[in-house]
């Protein structure tokens, strides 16, 4: 088990190292002249040179991605060029918003979803099934800013049951705080519904044809102990694996509603500095979520191994 | 060896004495002794009585290859989720190549009309530039089902390229590749698609081959999956120890074997390119106004949500009928062939 996790892990080192590559080049040919985007064109050149000395980008390129590189490990994030804000707290906290928003969405939507494609997997090929189905995965593929605004206008303008913004006024207590996430992250929740549903879903129908469900049929164990104690056991493995190879689209999902709601997430973030071409609030944003995705994915793992107890013997 | 699929050729007599002259190249050896091998195995009831030469045995496999189309065919004629998917997609194909004959026109203001509800005169309402919201809901299909197909083909051609040689030298470039695909998958499609469109710039032929270039790894992955499974089949080793290209192989043998899985990917692609275009849209990394975009009119007409739902309700149904209604092809598709 740890083994299977170490070499994980070890596994995961090149991949970021090549990614934060990936991010740092195409953030570099960004902004073309850093120096120039930051002063406007008013500036005369040489006061460009000046700060583009200062700022380092008149050094190769391999030469500051390795300060770069370096600096991002070490925490030492720097400050924005447009604000001059401690990039560091920015990110920190856009990211904090925005695991508040997910971790919500996640909570309610993992047992539901798993619970109703089990529901619906138990009932194989019924109509029952079928509707099932067919409009989870319909909420699912659905883009979120559809479902949001049509969300939007259901409950916050017809039905004026929950409030238009994300934000609560100031001083709010953290169930007030949720209160204002409940539009949010309801189409957050779509996203993930149809994936985990079908793979629950598709977990049981192979779990019931297993003969080890057929023997505790037979040995007479209540439908309920068959249900609970094997089925739903089993049916997990695969359901756990798609939650972490869901969370890419859980990121992307939140760029999308961060920016329908005026959410100040990491998603807004991103979005904001790369219309702003502040590159540094950018790469450490999204090499941020690099991490985060590939610790998702990681952690996914862990728990198919813990549940599955082959992985877990044989890592 | 436990297949128990009956390929269309049966076991070659001629085999084992093929083998002895294939010369010096042990991988070769190799293979031909377990396709001899397997070959025995394999005996099939109807197989040895076969007459020389190879052209009933083709006329027989083209036949049955034929007779298993029409059967497929039939079984998605009757499969309603397809059907129902393909109408409401055709509807939009229709409407995007002849809306303007029509409706009225989409681009057309008017100053003294704007933000009306929906009436005999503008079915849809008009929006806050008095433009009429059916019209342009009508022509909002033409941009994202120009951008998703294209992308769409472009990710099965780079990806299938990029598939067939990993899954079919594996080794050294099939673990390049695939690590490289991983670098690639940790990065959400979204953020990746904002980094190269800020740079870049946001015309449409930019938006199809991103788009296109990101569904890539993951189409790689599939073909690469599908590829496995058939190399190790006996007419891949009976190609290659007719001498046949690497390229040959690949393309003539392996490919015509994997179109079942190609197909159900490249439907699942297309339903995400719908949703990746329409997002980027909304975001402001697609089209500019005043096009009738779906996603670009959404995000614009937002602000009347209040006021005005008709302009934003109207085109982000639209965007949802044609999303689900590729996802339902797919969905059909799926279960036809995994039949």
């Amino acid at each position: 088990m740890l083994r299977l996790i170490g070499r994980r892990l070890l596994l995961m080192v090149p991949t970021l190292i090549l990614a934060s590559m990936l991010i740092f080049a195409l953030a570099e040919v960004l902004p073309g002249d850093v120096g120039r985007s930051i002063l406007g064109p008013y500036a005369t050149q040489q006061q460009v040179d000046i700060l583009n000395h200062t700022l380092g980008a008149d050094k190769p390129i391999y030469e500051r991605y390795a300060v770069w590189a370096k600096n991002f490990v070490t925490g030492n994030w720097g400050h924005s060029p447009v604000n001059q804000l401690p990039i560091a707290s920015t990110v920190m906290r856009a990211l904090a918003n925005s695991l508040l928003l997910a971790g919500f969405a996640l909570v309610i939507i993992v047992p539901l979803s798993i619970l109703i494609g089990v529901f619906a997997g138990l009932r194989r090929d019924s109509f029952l099934d079928r509707t099932i189905t067919i409009s989870t995965l319909s909420m699912t593929v659905i883009p979120e800013f559809v479902s949001g605004v049509i969300l939007i206008w259901l409950f916050a303008v017809q039905l004026k049951w929950l409030p238009v913004s994300a934000t609560p006024p100031d001083g709010a207590n953290f169930f007030e705080r949720l209160y204002y996430l409940i539009l949010p992250a309801i189409p957050l929740m779509f996203l993930e519904l149809g994936y985990i549903a079908r793979m629950a879903r598709v977990g049981t129908v192979q779990v019931l044809s297993m003969p080890y469900i057929r023997t505790a049929v037979l040995k007479g164990l209540p439908r309920r102990r068959v249900i609970f104690g094997h089925v739903l056991r089993n049916a997990m493995v695969p359901t756990v694996t798609v939650i972490g190879s869901q969370v890419g689209w859980l990121i992307g999902g939140l760029v999308v509603i961060e920016f329908l709601f005026v959410y100040p997430g990491i998603g807004q973030l991103m979005l904001l500095s790369a219309q702003q071409k502040d590159v540094p609030t950018l790469e450490a944003s999204v090499l941020m979520v690099a991490v985060i995705y590939m610790a998702a994915n990681l952690i996914a793992d862990i728990v198919v191994a813990l549940l599955n107890p082959r992985i877990r013997m044989g890592g | 060896m436990g297949e128990d699929r009956p390929t269309p050729f049966g076991p070659d007599p001629d085999l084992e004495n093929r083998v002895g002259q294939l010369g010096d190249d042990p991988e070769m050896m190799e293979l031909a002794a377990d396709t001899a091998a397997a070959g025995r195995e394999a005996e099939l009831p109807g197989a040895s009585a076969r007459p020389g030469g190879d052209y009933e045995a083709d006329a027989a496999a083209t036949a049955e290859q034929k007779r298993q189309r029409r059967y497929l065919f039939r079984a998605l004629l009757h499969s309603p989720t397809f059907m129902i998917g393909l109408i409401i997609v055709l509807f939009w194909v229709f409407m995007a190549l002849f809306s303007t004959f029509v409706t009225q026109d989409p681009f057309a203001q008017n100053a003294f009309g704007s933000l009306r509800t929906p009436s005999p005169a503008h079915w849809f309402g008009t929006d806050d530039l008095g433009r009429d919201v059916f019209a342009r809901t009508m022509a909002g299909a033409r941009t994202v089902l120009l951008i998703a197909p294209l992308a769409t083909i472009l990710a099965l051609l780079w990806g299938g390229i990029i598939g067939l040689i990993a899954g079919f030298w594996r080794g050294l470039t099939d673990e390049i590749i695939m690590r490289l695909i991983d670098v690639l998958l940790a990065l959400p499609i979204i953020i990746t698609s904002i980094l190269i469109l800020s740079l870049f710039g946001k015309s449409t032929a930019i938006i199809i081959v991103t788009i296109g270039a990101l569904f890539t790894p993951v189409v790689s992955r599939t073909v690469r999956a599908a590829v496995i499974g058939e190399r190790e089949r006996e007419y891949v080793m009976a190609a290659r120890l007719r001498g046949e290209r690497s390229a040959f192989v690949m393309a003539r043998e392996i490919l015509p074997n994997i179109t079942q899985p190609m197909i159900v990917e490249g439907t699942v692609r297309l339903g995400y390119a719908v949703f990746t275009a329409a997002t980027l849209a909304f975001l402001g990394f697609g089209l500019e106004p005043p096009s009738p975009d779906w996603g670009l009119t959404i995000s614009t007409e937002r602000a009347f949500l209040q006021i005005a739902p008709w302009t934003v309700l109207f085109p982000a149904l639209a965007l949802a009928s044609l999303v689900v209604a590729v996802n339902l092809i797919t969905d059909g598709l799926g279960r036809t062939f995994s039949k």
